[in-house]
């Protein structure tokens, strides 16, 4: 890869750290954020820059779609209503990486006809299973603290045994997948699988803890951007990732402790029915 | 990729993580859900990826749907997460 793209990946991760750090502080936060959305755009326009002039039709037709869609809802949306958009926001963040990574496998695994390593199947699968249960785990606490379905808690006898014997089944599934790689089914039902467990995870918490959730999720969805830099061996998406995923969860114990609450009890489920307010 | 190859990216990660754990120590609560929502916006960094993954011919190609699929879904995520964040702060700075 060219140098003065790796140069300009760099530049964008230090932009991203400096901007997280001035969140930190009330009067610094609103340029923080600008700082770390140049970030971004040097990151997306050193990605652009690469790739070839008959394809950039799509690329930018997408970008602009995707990003007009974004800036609608996010100046139409009440004051009120913010947090359910973050988590929209944030399904779509990890269901963009499900993507990425099933795109990069299925390239070469079924186009190309070619077998990759087990250290880039393996991050495929982490970004398939992380990024899965981001989206539609996302997407029920959107719901939730929308009030579009119940924000009480969603149990059932043995949810905790489906959800453990789904995980099992997650690391069989890349396992087998890794092994026949000719064969597309396995890593497609890792997906299904991934989807279903982010649904069973957040429907058992009640709506009061939604947004400690959803600060969990994103953290996930730091995670599954992170392991897709494994599979694409890129710098930029590791370090971002990481930030996200590392402060995500240390943001997360914040509030939980804010809210005098363990996480381990957030995650539990069954709590937090009896404060109605989210 | 090989292992040397591995060892190279998980130092990134490692330094990264926690250089995340490091960032936010000192958080004021009134910032919480703009932090979220800012890192939020800096998950969507898999936009590189589905910019990349979005650079193929053809379009007979399941690869390349996903790839436009995840550069709609990321650029969503990107422009509306830095978008709603912004519109938080400026809030505060009323107050």
């Amino acid at each position: 890869m060219n140098i003065y793209i790796q140069i300009a990946y760099l530049v964008a991760s230090i932009l991203f750290i400096a901007g997280i750090k001035m969140m930190n502080k009330t009067k610094e936060a609103r340029k923080g954020n600008l700082v770390s959305s140049v970030g971004m755009l040097i990151a997306i326009l050193a990605t652009v820059v690469q790739v070839q002039a008959i394809t950039l039709v799509d690329i930018l037709g997408c970008m602009v779609v995707g990003s007009a869609i974004g800036l609608y809802f996010a100046y139409k949306v009440e004051m009120t209503e913010i947090p359910e958009m973050v988590a929209l926001f944030n399904g779509f963040g990890g269901l963009a990486s499900v993507a990425v990574a099933l795109s990069d496998y299925w390239l070469k695994t079924q186009e190309q006809a070619i077998n990759v390593d087990a250290i880039t199947a393996v991050s495929v699968a982490l970004s398939i299973f992380i990024g899965g249960i981001t989206f539609t785990g996302s997407i029920v606490a959107y719901l939730k603290l929308g009030g579009k379905i119940s924000g009480k808690p969603i149990m059932f006898g043995g949810q905790h045994m489906v959800n453990l014997l789904l995980l099992i089944a997650a690391i069989g599934l890349t396992v087998v997948s890794i092994m026949n790689q000719a064969d597309p089914i396995f890593i497609l039902i890792l997906v299904a699988v991934s989807l279903l467990l982010g649904i069973l995870t957040v429907i058992p918490i009640g709506g009061a803890d939604m947004p400690v959730v959803i600060s969990l999720l994103n953290s996930y969805s730091g995670m599954a951007a992170c392991t897709t830099g494994f599979v694409l061996n890129n710098n930029v998406l590791i370090v971002a990732g990481a930030l996200v995923g590392a402060s995500g969860i240390i943001l997360t114990q914040i509030m939980c402790k804010a809210m005098n609450r363990s996480l381990v009890n957030v995650l539990l489920g069954g709590f937090g029915q009896t404060a109605s307010a989210a | 990729m090989n292992a040397e190859g591995l060892i190279i990216l998980l130092y990134v990660l490692v330094l990264a993580s926690y250089l995340g754990f490091e960032l936010i120590a000192k958080v004021p609560p009134t910032l919480h859900t703009p932090l979220m929502s800012g890192s939020n916006a800096i998950s969507g960094i898999t936009i590189v990826g589905a910019i990349l993954a979005t650079n193929e011919l053809g379009y007979t190609q399941l690869s390349k749907w996903l790839g436009m699929l995840a550069l709609i879904l990321a650029a969503i995520n990107v422009a509306g997460g830095y978008a709603v964040t912004d519109r938080m702060l400026k809030m505060f700075k009323k107050k």
